[in-house]
C-alpha cells in the first residue's frame, strides 16, 4: 500500500551510499587533515575516486557514464563531503563543468569532451565568475568575437575551482557588446581546451577552508576557440549557465549536508568521551541541546536536499527547491560547525582536533554556487510569481 | 577451475558490539552489516585467479536470511560471475553452525561440480574457523587453510603458502581442494559504481534450504553471551617494600 510519500532510498542508492561511505572511511578521512595542511591538490584520491566511477556517474550511458539520477548524485556528494569537503569540492566542481555539456551540448561535443572524462582521470572547470562579477552573472566582461569559424576570447575569470588542473574549461563570454541586449541573448558558452594558446592559469589562491581544492584566476588573451565548441546556441549561453545551477545546487546542498553530519558525529563522539564535573559532557544539558539542534538541522537539510534532487529527477523546474535546500543546508552546516567547535571547547580551536577544519570549510557553502542572498532572491521571485498567479501559496 | 566462494553477512567490523539484555546474543537489529572481511579476501583471490586465467568461473555463495542477498550483490559487483543464495529465515540464520554451512556447501559443490571452494579463515561474528576443515572432510578433498599466498603448483596442483608460528609453511594441494583465506593474502578491491550496475545483470539463484534436504537443527545450545570482563583499575603503593609485600601477599613472589 502506497501512502504517496516514500522516504526510502532505492536499492541502487543504498548500495551507492554504502560503497562511497566505505571508500571515504578508508581513503579520504585518514588523509583529509594532511591535505588541509599542505593545500596540495588531492590527485591520488581524485584518481581513485575516478576509478570508482564517482567523477563521471551522471554522464549519460551513451557517453560512457552511468547516467545516475540526481538523488544518487546527492548521496555520492554527501558521503564525499562527510570525509572532506575540500576533496569533495574538487570532485563536485568537475560535475559543475560536465553539467552544462550534459544538458545543452550537441552530440559531437559530448563525445569529444565527456567521453575522455570517462576514459581518463581528468578534471574540468566551470569558468563563469570574474573579478568584477560573481552573483551578478550578467555583469561578466570576458568577450568573444566571431572571426570565420572561430571565436576570439579576451578577458579574465576568478575563483575558478580546479583551474590549475583542468583538462578543459566551460567558459561563458559576452558575445553581444550592446549593453541593452537582454542577458538571454548576449552571452555565448564554450568549451575550451586547457592547452589553448593565450589561456593562462593564475596562481593557486589560499583560502580560509576547503584548502586542498584548487581555486585560481584565468586570463584569456586572443584565445581562439573553434565555433564547433559552442555549447548550446550562440547567444544563449546565459541560459546554459543558469540551467546548470538547477542541477548542481542540490549536490552543493548535499555537500553541506555531509559536512553537517560530520560535525554532528565528531561533536557527539567527543561529548561521550570528554568528562567535566564528574560526568561525560554529553550528560550536561547545555551540550546535549547543541547536539540535538545539530541533529534536527542535519536531518532537515538532508530531507530538503533529496527532495530538491527528486524534483530534478521528476523533470520539474527544480530551482525553487534547490535554492531552499542549498540555503538551508549552508546555514545548518555553519551553525553545526561553530557548535561542534563549542562542544570541543579549547580543543575545538586547535588544529590537532577535527572541529576547526569543519568550521573553516563550512563558510564557503553560504557563498559559492549562489550566495545565500541570491538563493533568497530566487526563492522570493518564484514565491511571488506563484502567489500572484494562484492567489495563494 | 570453477571456484565457489562462501560470503557471509556479518555485523560490520567497525560496529561496537552490544549484548542483548537477556544475554541470548548480540544486537543485530538496525546495525550496519557487511561481508565478512576474510570472505572478501577469499573472493578477491578467486577473482584474481580468474584474471590470471587460472580459474574459469567464480560463484559466490551465501547461506542466510533474506538480507544475505546484499552481500551476494556486493560479491557480484566485486567480480563474481554468479551467485547462489541458500535461503533460511532470519531466526534460523542466527542458529546456523559451521557444520550446517559445510553440509550446504557440500551439496552445492556436488550439484554444480566445483573444483575449489574458497572461504574466509573465520567469520568475525562467531569466530568458529570450522567451515573450511569440516567441508574438506565431508568432500574428502585436500585442504589449504590460512592461506597467505596462492600459486599454480603445476600438473593439477595449487601451491599454497600459510603463515604459521615462526615461519611459512608451503603446501601443494591436488585440485579439487578447499582453501581458507588469511588476512595477508591480498587487499580486496572496492566495488566500483559501474560494476555495481553491471552486477544487477548477473544471475543470482535462490534456493530454499528445504529444497536441499539439509537438516539445520542446532547441535549446540548457547547458554549465555556476555561482555568481556571490564579491566580492573590498578592501585598505588607507597614504596618498593610495600610493593614486594603486596606481591608476596598475592602469591606472585615466593615468601
Amino acid at each position: 500500500m502506497s501512502t504517496g510519500i516514500d522516504f526510502n532510498l532505492s536499492s541502487d542508492q543504498a548500495e551507492f551510499r554504502a560503497n562511497v561511505r566505505k571508500f571515504v572511511a578508508d581513503e579520504v578521512i585518514p588523509v583529509a587533515a594532511e591535505y588541509d595542511k599542505t593545500m596540495e591538490y588531492p590527485w591520488p584520491i581524485i584518481k581513485k575516486a575516478h576509478a570508482q566511477g564517482y567523477l563521471t556517474a551522471d554522464i549519460p550511458e551513451a557517453y560512457g557514464g552511468l547516467g545516475v539520477d540526481m538523488v544518487s548524485n546527492c548521496i555520492i556528494s554527501e558521503e564525499m563531503a562527510y570525509g572532506c569537503s575540500g576533496i569533495a569540492t574538487a570532485v563536485m566542481a568537475n560535475d559543475l563543468a560536465l553539467t552544462p555539456l550534459i544538458l545543452c551540448a550537441n552530440d559531437d561535443i559530448k563525445k569529444r569532451f565527456l567521453g575522455r572524462m570517462v576514459d581518463n582521470p581528468f578534471v574540468a572547470s566551470y569558468a563563469v565568475t570574474e573579478p568584477g562579477a560573481g552573483s551578478d552573472v550578467a555583469g561578466i566582461k570576458t568577450k568573444c568575437e566571431k572571426k570565420g569559424d572561430e571565436y576570439i576570447l579576451n578577458g579574465s575569470k576568478m575563483w575558478i575551482t580546479n583551474a590549475g588542473h583542468a583538462n578543459w574549461f566551460f567558459v561563458l563570454a559576452r558575445s553581444d557588446p550592446n549593453p541593452k541586449t537582454p542577458s538571454g541573448k548576449a552571452f555565448t558558452a564554450f568549451v575550451v581546451e586547457g592547452d589553448t594558446p593565450g589561456l593562462t592559469r593564475g596562481r593557486k589562491e589560499i583560502n580560509m577552508g576547503q584548502r586542498c581544492s584548487d581555486t585560481r584566476g584565468l586570463t584569456f588573451e586572443d584565445v581562439r576557440v573553434p565555433a564547433s565548441n559552442v555549447v548550446g546556441a550562440p547567444g544563449e549561453g546565459f541560459k546554459v549557465a543558469m540551467k546548470t545551477f538547477d542541477k548542481t545546487r542540490p549536490t552543493v546542498a548535499a555537500l553541506a549536508t555531509g559536512v553537517a553530519y560530520r560535525c554532528l558525529d565528531v561533536a557527539t563522539q567527543y561529548s561521550l568521551e570528554r568528562k567535566a564535573f564528574g560526568t561525560q559532557i554529553a550528560n550536561h544539558q547545555g551540550v546535549s541541546f547543541l547536539l540535538a539542534e545539530m541533529a534536527i538541522n542535519a536531518e532537515l537539510a538532508r530531507l530538503m536536499t533529496y527532495k530538491s534532487g527528486a524534483e530534478v529527477d521528476a523533470g520539474g523546474p527544480g530551482s525553487y527547491y534547490a535554492s531552499i535546500a542549498k540555503l538551508f543546508a549552508s546555514d545548518a552546516v555553519n551553525q553545526a560547525a561553530t557548535n561542534a567547535v563549542q562542544v570541543f571547547g579549547g580543543a575545538g580551536f586547535n588544529t590537532e582536533y577535527p572541529a576547526e577544519k569543519l568550521m573553516r570549510d563550512a563558510k564557503i557553502f553560504q557563498i559559492y554556487e549562489g550566495t545565500s542572498q541570491i538563493q533568497r532572491m530566487v526563492i522570493a521571485r518564484q514565491l511571488l510569481a506563484r502567489v500572484a498567479q494562484n492567489g495563494g501559496y | 577451475m570453477k571456484i565457489l566462494v562462501g560470503v557471509k553477512r556479518v555485523v560490520d567490523y567497525a560496529v561496537k558490539i552490544r549484548i542483548m539484555p537477556d544475554r541470548s546474543g548480540v544486537f543485530t537489529e538496525g546495525v550496519q552489516h557487511s561481508m565478512n572481511p576474510f570472505d572478501e579476501i577469499a573472493l578477491e583471490e578467486a577473482v584474481k585467479l580468474k584474471e590470471k586465467k587460472l580459474a574459469t568461473e567464480v560463484v559466490a555463495f551465501s547461506l542466510g536470511g533474506p538480507k544475505s542477498a546484499e552481500v551476494l550483490r556486493t560479491a557480484l559487483a566485486k567480480g563474481a560471475d554468479k551467485a547462489i543464495h541458500v535461503q533460511v529465515s532470519d531466526a534460523e540464520a542466527g542458529k546456523l553452525e559451521s557444520f550446517h554451512v559445510a553440509k550446504t556447501l557440500q551439496k552445492i559443490v556436488e550439484q554444480e561440480k566445483f573444483d575449489a571452494v574458497f572461504l574466509g579463515k573465520q567469520a568475525i561474528d562467531d569466530d568458529s574457523s570450522q567451515t573450511a576443515p569440516i567441508l574438506a572432510g565431508l568432500l574428502d578433498w585436500p585442504q589449504a587453510l590460512y592461506a597467505s599466498k596462492v600459486e599454480d603448483g603445476g600438473s593439477g596442483h595449487m601451491k599454497v603458502t600459510r603463515e604459521i608460528d615462526g615461519g611459512l609453511d608451503t603446501v601443494k594441494v591436488k585440485v579439487p581442494f578447499v582453501l581458507s583465506a588469511d588476512l595477508r593474502l591480498n587487499e580486496p578491491r572496492y566495488a566500483t559504481l559501474p560494476n555495481i550496475m553491471k552486477a544487477k545483470k548477473k544471475p543470482l539463484k535462490n534456493i530454499p534450504i528445504t529444497e536441499l534436504g539439509i537438516d539445520i537443527s542446532p547441535q549446540t545450545q548457547t547458554i549465555e553471551v556476555t561482555e568481556p570482563p571490564v579491566r580492573q583499575a590498578g592501585g598505588f603503593v607507597e614504596d618498593v617494600s610495600a610493593l614486594v609485600a603486596k606481591l608476596k601477599e598475592k602469591g606472585f613472589v615466593k615468601a
